[in-house]
């Protein structure tokens, strides 16, 4: 292929038509699937899958270092063994954060044009002062637990991603899981991955949409962040209005030993306070669960800004590979025809010392075909992942889209009914208050 | 029932006397009236150390009279309202426009204006004080604030004291021996330069000076025999006054929490509609979400007004009172330190024994007049006091049950409205 031709069409790239035409079933042609459940039918249909339990291990580390960490239990169930009424028990096994987050890397590495699911937090973040930033504490254990079991269902859900044979032998395989991952050779794809992201490039023609997506992600990062911010903030104060009621509680009742019409009206409003001062608890453990849904998504779109990254990435070597089979069939003519069209060091040279035999010349001339037919090799191979790439991505981003979409109208939805219900508990104190106020006197 | 005045038009020293000549005149003609039980002197003299209510007559005859009056209908009817600037050379301070309505027949109108300053409400209830030393007056809002001088020209500050001062000068109107006071009717009948001159008559210096002296020795000699009553009453305002302390701290606590809540409450709402910039299918639910916070930080804003301005005054109010109950049972006190030195001198002395004698028996009606009406206006003060607390609570309660409801009313809104767009979703879906 022609150089002239890539380009144009990488030109052509930026437009709609070449994107999202090809099939969206990925089962048969992904070398990386050994698929291990139905054709197009993701796990989570065929099996049960959830993280019921927490528990605290001591071990040694790789330092051989005595350690305290958190397992999860998870269990799997095929789904057809319920249905037939047979309560087998569940298959089940052991996992910690660091297996989860290998999987994930493993995934990330493997699927690298996936939105795949993030994890939950590794640290607590966005905490506001009564909640506890200790990784040991148990409501972080507990809220650490439903994310892992959200995280994995997610996974499950997924029309690529469920069929990873990995993924279901992290499910299923006690013993050596992560020997088994070892053996695929990923890390050393996720090292040179890592590096790629990190590092800056510039893209001469980037695809419109991928650059506009990109910036979406950055945008709903930077929003989400300061939500989450805002909100621990008035999750605080909230938390010191309700709490200072409880003195009232406390008060009230000094104060009715020595008051004889009005002791009983002031102790049993004193205990309403008291209800009312503990009631935000439940509150706020309610709305800590608002902040996880959110972080999900803050995570998500660090995933999906990874995805964007991957095929700026792709684009950037395809342009390389172009470039650079530009320059040699450039220099192939110069070569052949004994001009010299653009400046080199080589030409300068030559020119001073003198000009090559016509053996060197056709010994160069060799090479560099040889060269240009790897080249266009490279440029072809660079294309068709580049298209296939796109192709595949735009697949999950759309699907992602929808999913965030419902997913965050939900949680706002949610939100909303969580405020209600905490009016309607706060109605309900000040109204019994009330009664207890308006004995104190006739 | 008839309303003699207690008057003290002339320049009299020794207020208390007279005091008790004018309530002796009193009880008596209601004696003749009611046939009761002459309050006799002879009778109270033997026995200095039991005051209890069962004794005879003037304290019974003092409560029936209080008993009455209660059920008086009120006749006299004054608004504090209209604070305005005065600037003159010297200083600038805030006048209240005082308006009086009454049917009495001791005030030559049945309508009076004037315009009255801080400093006059505090010459009043001076006087109030020198006059019945044993009656409870509510407190005046304090006359500093602590935040420094310029807060007094503050619009909410003056609204807070002109609501405090039209109640002051209400609860003295309710009273039944106060209302009757000389000095209230020319606080509310008199133009300014004839309260002005009003004012610098009355006991001079020197007769004030003697009043302190003998209050400070009667103070640093102490009660010997101070009846169970007025102890109980000692505990029972130690344990109010700190109680009170506490309301009214965490009273104004809670609205210092609720105003930092409403500040953060006010970054959420932006963040939201920042969001939905971004979004397509999301942008309507973010901005309905900014919406409903908006309109629930109005809704906290009136809450926390509400709170700061009906409930926390109030409970400051009885934390001042609570120094006056001190003040009163100190007096107390006093009549009874200085009654029981004169008989302690008689019973040492041997000389003299006719005038101490004399003085003695007026110093047994001061202390007798000074402990009935204090334990009835007891009685009044705590009916009053009950009636404030308990509308003060259950005005927060109403307070925070408006706000939730209206809260609630939001974002049940906020959810139909998010109903029906699903509703929309599905008809254009199919």
């Amino acid at each position: 292929m022609r150089g002239s031709e890539i380009l144009e069409r990488m030109a052509d790239s930026r437009s709609e038509d070449v994107a999202v035409i090809g099939n969206t079933d990925l089962s048969a042609a992904d070398p990386h699937n050994n698929t291990m459940t139905e054709e197009g039918v993701p796990l989570l249909k065929t099996m049960e899958i959830s993280v019921s339990e927490a528990e605290k291990r001591t071990g040694k580390n790789a330092v051989s270092m005595q350690e305290v960490y958190t397992v999860y239990l998870i269990e799997t169930r095929p789904v057809n063994t319920i249905s037939e009424g047979l309560s087998a028990a569940p298959d089940s096994l052991w996992r910690r954060y660091s297996e989860f987050e290998l999987l994930r890397n493993y995934l990330l590495v493997t699927f690298p044009y996936i939105v795949v699911p993030p994890l939950p937090e590794k640290r607590a973040e966005f905490v506001w002062h009564k909640l506890s930033a200790d990784n040991m504490d148990p409501d972080f254990v507990e809220r650490r637990r439903i994310g892992l079991e959200n995280f994995l269902l997610r996974v499950a859900s997924h029309s690529v991603l469920s069929k990873d044979k990995i993924f279901y032998l992290f499910l299923t395989q006690d013993d050596g899981w992560k020997d088994v991952v070892y053996d695929t050779g990923f890390q050393a794809k996720a090292d040179s991955r890592l590096k790629a992201l990190n590092a800056t490039f510039r893209v001469k023609h980037p695809d419109k949409r991928y650059t506009e997506l990109k910036h979406y992600s950055d945008e709903l990062h930077s929003v989400i962040s300061q939500l989450l911010r805002v909100r621990a903030k008035v999750a605080d104060r909230l938390y010191g209005v309700y709490k200072v009621h409880g003195n009232y509680g406390r008060v009230f009742s000094e104060w009715s030993a020595i008051e004889r019409e009005m002791g009983d009206g002031l102790q049993s409003a004193g205990h309403h306070m008291d209800a009312y001062a503990a009631s935000v608890d439940d509150i706020l453990e309610e709305e800590e669960h608002y902040a996880d849904q959110l972080k999900e998504y803050l995570y998500y779109s660090e995933a999906l800004r990874a995805v964007c990254r991957k095929h700026e990435l792709i684009q950037y070597e395809l342009e390389m590979a172009a470039q650079d089979l530009v320059s040699k069939k450039q220099q192939r003519e110069e070569l052949a025809t004994g001009t010299v069209r653009t400046f080199s060091l080589k030409g300068m040279t030559s020119k001073l010392f003198g000009q090559e035999t016509p053996e060197q010349r056709e010994a160069k001339l060799k090479i560099l075909e040889q060269q240009i037919v790897e080249g266009e090799e490279l440029v072809k191979t660079s294309n068709a992942e580049c298209d296939e790439y796109v192709r595949n991505a735009w697949v999950d981003i759309d699907r992602f889209k929808e999913q965030k979409n419902q997913d965050l109208k939900e949680a706002l939805i949610s939100y909303a009914v969580m405020q209600i219900s905490m009016c309607k508990k706060g109605i309900q104190v000040w109204n019994n208050a009330k009664e207890c106020f308006s004995k104190m006197s006739h | 029932m008839e309303s003699e005045s207690t008057s003290s038009s002339a320049p009299v020293n020794g207020n208390l006397a007279q005091t008790v000549d004018d309530l002796s005149k009193h009880m008596l003609e209601l004696d003749e009236d009611d046939d009761l039980e002459v309050f006799s002197k002879d009778a109270m003299l033997t026995d200095a150390s039991t005051f209890s209510a069962s004794m005879p007559a003037s304290p019974a005859s003092m409560i029936n009279q209080y008993k009455h009056e209660d059920q008086d209908i009120k006749d006299v009817f004054i608004t504090v309202d209209c604070p305005e600037n005065h600037v003159t050379s010297i200083e600038t301070f805030v006048t209240y426009r005082v308006i009086t309505k009454t049917t009495r027949s001791e005030f030559d109108s049945s309508e009076y204006e004037v315009r009255r300053r801080y400093q006059d409400f505090l010459w009043l209830k001076g006087k109030l004080e020198e006059a019945h030393p044993t009656l409870i007056i509510n407190p005046l809002p304090e006359k500093f604030v602590m935040k420094g001088m310029m807060e007094r020209f503050n619009d909410d500050f003056i609204e807070t004291r002109r609501k405090a001062l039209h109640k002051f000068v209400n609860r003295i109107a309710d009273h039944p021996i106060l209302s009757f006071n000389e000095d209230f009717k020319v606080f509310l009948t008199a133009q300014a330069w004839e309260l002005a001159s009003h004012k610098k008559q009355g006991p001079g210096l020197l007769s004030r000076m003697g009043e302190t002296v003998r209050a400070v020795a009667a103070s640093v000699r102490g009660v010997q025999n101070r009846p169970e009553e007025f102890t109980a009453m000692n505990d029972y305002v130690e344990t109010f006054s700190q109680k009170m302390g506490m309301l009214d701290k965490i009273a104004q606590r809670i609205v210092k929490e609720q105003k930092e809540y409403l500040e953060g409450m006010k970054e959420c709402g932006p963040v939201y509609t920042l969001w939905s910039g971004s979004e397509d299918q999301l942008v309507e639910p973010l901005k309905a979400i900014a919406g409903c916070i908006d309109n629930c930080c109005k809704v906290t804003e009136e809450q926390v007004a509400g709170l700061s301005e009906n409930q926390v005054p109030i409970l400051h109010e009885y934390v001042l009172c609570a120094e006056t109950l001190k003040a009163v049972l100190r007096r107390r006190d006093n009549i009874q330190a200085e009654y029981e030195s004169k008989v302690d001198a008689l019973a040492s002395k041997k000389a003299e024994k006719e005038n101490l004698k004399e003085e003695i028996g007026r110093l047994e009606d001061k202390l007798e007049c000074a402990n009935s009406t204090l334990k009835v206006d007891w009685e009044r003060w705590k009916r009053n006091m009950q009636a404030d607390v308990r509308s003060a609570f259950v005005d927060m309660a109403d307070t925070n049950m408006n706000y939730y409801e209206k809260c609630l009313a939001i974002w049940e809104s906020f959810l139909t409205s998010q109903k029906t767009e699903v509703h929309v979703e599905k008809d254009t879906d199919s």
